[in-house]
């Protein structure tokens, strides 16, 4: 569903992407873990174009959207994206926050997009907060707005940049559990995250990058208990 | 105490006439800025785009605007346009005062305003942008969505601000003619050299007109802020 073939990305003088090639599996959960600075955002930032590739190819679903004749905005349409700081619109209501896409992009109705949202709210447990406006909400709650937002869009691939980096402790555990119920209704997934358990419990695969390359990838059993590479030993050592 | 009494007579004379022209300074100032608020719009947009055929016009205007005093762009467009016309044409041709104040100050206006929408709509996180990328939103349908609707609730003090000093500003006007508040002090200075009282008066009604603004703009910014507390 997803192909990446030698993607390089650099920033000026300073290349942060040197050759990704990796596929990826409808239906598949791949977590990536790696040191700070090593490219990981860059790379899920590829995949729906916010950062534009300097060389390489990535193709989704057949399409190939490195092609610039082929429309941005129809791809990104099929790609969701949850952020670390949520991005939620400060100026709209939970439910607006939701319904403004699929009205606007997909040209849905009032009242089917709204259908379609308090459908989504209550199922990331936020029946009571369609009102509300982000700043009433916890960071917790945010981030769920968030990912119920971008599922409004019915993606095919959902993108997790550290989605629970921002967040204090004890409201991790409830945007998880909404992320391991998506997996559970196969939902292709690529999620950066410090959270090894879940990249453990949740991932199909996970890929450790360094420096932007993927220095090895493998099951969460095969990377996390049987490491190879003395990069990813390192690594693991001190964040286990 | 006749030098008191003297003024307080000539005050209460005047004042129906600085009445007048304030009503006339108010006036000039509200179509600028309304006017100036279209400009600035396009022009701001225009300094943040990416394509030079948008950029470059607009960033010589906004600097050519800003790097000149008001006063030299009322004398340049009252009397320097019309003269270079004339002489083109080789037939005499003039601007109504009014006509050539609006449009002055619009310009004028124009590129600060323009300013003051390219510093809100980049003031909006970075965020705000891609997370409506993402979901599917072309570069227009975000900027008017999501970043153009938090921006203005960031640009209402700066934009007060802007009515006050071109409020102010319209003074200048008074060289050409038109007969704003300095201009009709100046007029009854001129008939009875009463230059203290007169000049005090006009001086009095420009602070109550730039004081109510300007409370006006906090009230309008309290209310704004309800939906947006976040830093
Ligand atoms: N827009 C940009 N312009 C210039 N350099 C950038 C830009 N974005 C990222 N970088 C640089 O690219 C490198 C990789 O950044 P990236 O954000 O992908 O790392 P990361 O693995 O996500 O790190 P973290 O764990 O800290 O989020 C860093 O050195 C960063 O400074
Ligand atoms: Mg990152």
């Amino acid at each position: 569903m997803i192909v990446v073939n030698n993607l390089v990305k650099n920033f000026g003088s300073l290349q942060v992407l040197k050759g990704i090639t990796i596929r990826i599996k409808p239906q598949e959960v791949v977590c990536v873990i790696g040191p700070s600075g090593s490219g990981k955002s860059t790379f899920l930032r590829c995949l729906n174009l916010l950062e534009t590739p300097t060389s390489g190819e990535i193709i989704i679903d057949g399409i190939k959207i490195t092609d610039p004749k082929n429309d941005i905005n129809k791809v990104r349409e099929e790609v969701g994206m949850v952020f670390q700081r949520f991005n939620l619109f400060p100026h709209m209501t939970a439910l607006q926050n939701i319904t403004l896409s699929p009205m606007k992009v997909r040209g849905l109705d009032k009242k089917e997009a709204e259908e379609r949202a308090h459908h989504l709210l209550k199922k990331v447990g936020l029946t009571d907060k369609a009102h509300v406006y982000p700043d009433s909400l916890s960071g917790g709650q945010q981030q769920r707005v968030a990912i119920a937002r971008a599922l409004a869009m019915h993606p095919k691939i959902m993108l997790f940049d550290e989605p629970t980096s921002a967040l204090d402790p004890e409201m991790v555990g409830e945007v998880l559990a909404v992320m391991k119920d998506l997996a559970r209704e196969g939902m292709t997934m690529v999620v950066v995250t410090h959270e090894m358990g879940f990249a453990r419990e949740v991932g199909d695969r996970v890929l450790f990058m360094d420096e932007g390359v993927i220095i090895e990838e493998g099951t969460p059993d095969e990377i996390f208990n049987n490491a190879q590479n003395e990069r990813t030993k390192a690594f693991l050592s001190k964040i286990l | 105490m006749e030098i008191a009494q003297s003024y307080l007579s000539h005050i209460i004379k005047v004042l129906p006439q600085l009445f007048d022209g304030a009503v006339l300074t108010v006036e000039i100032t509200s179509l600028s800025v309304f006017f100036g608020i279209i400009i600035g719009l396009f022009m701001g947009l225009g300094k943040l785009s990416k394509n030079i055929i948008f950029k470059v016009p607009s960033t010589i205007y906004v600097d050519f605007i800003r790097g000149t005093p008001l006063f030299v762009q009322i004398l340049l467009f009252y009397y320097g346009i019309p003269g270079l016309i004339s002489s083109i044409t080789d037939s005499p041709f003039k601007i109504e005062p009014m006509v050539a104040a609006v449009v002055v100050c619009s310009i004028n206006s124009g590129a600060y305003v323009a300013e003051i929408f390219r510093a809100g709509i980049q003031s909006i996180e970075r965020g705000q942008m891609e997370a409506a990328r993402s979901l599917g939103m072309t570069h227009s349908q975000a900027m008017r969505y999501i970043i153009l609707p938090q921006a203005f609730k960031r640009i209402v003090p700066p934009l007060g601000n802007e009515f006050i000093v071109l409020l102010k500003d319209t003074s200048l006007l008074a060289v050409i003619g038109v007969q704003e508040l300095t201009r009709k002090g100046q007029l009854y200075v001129a008939v009875t050299f009463a230059s203290f009282p007169t000049y005090i008066g006009v001086a009095l009604v420009y602070l109550v007109m730039t004081l109510t603004i300007s409370r006006l703009v906090s009230w309008t910014e309290r209310r704004l802020g309800v939906s947006d507390r976040r830093e």
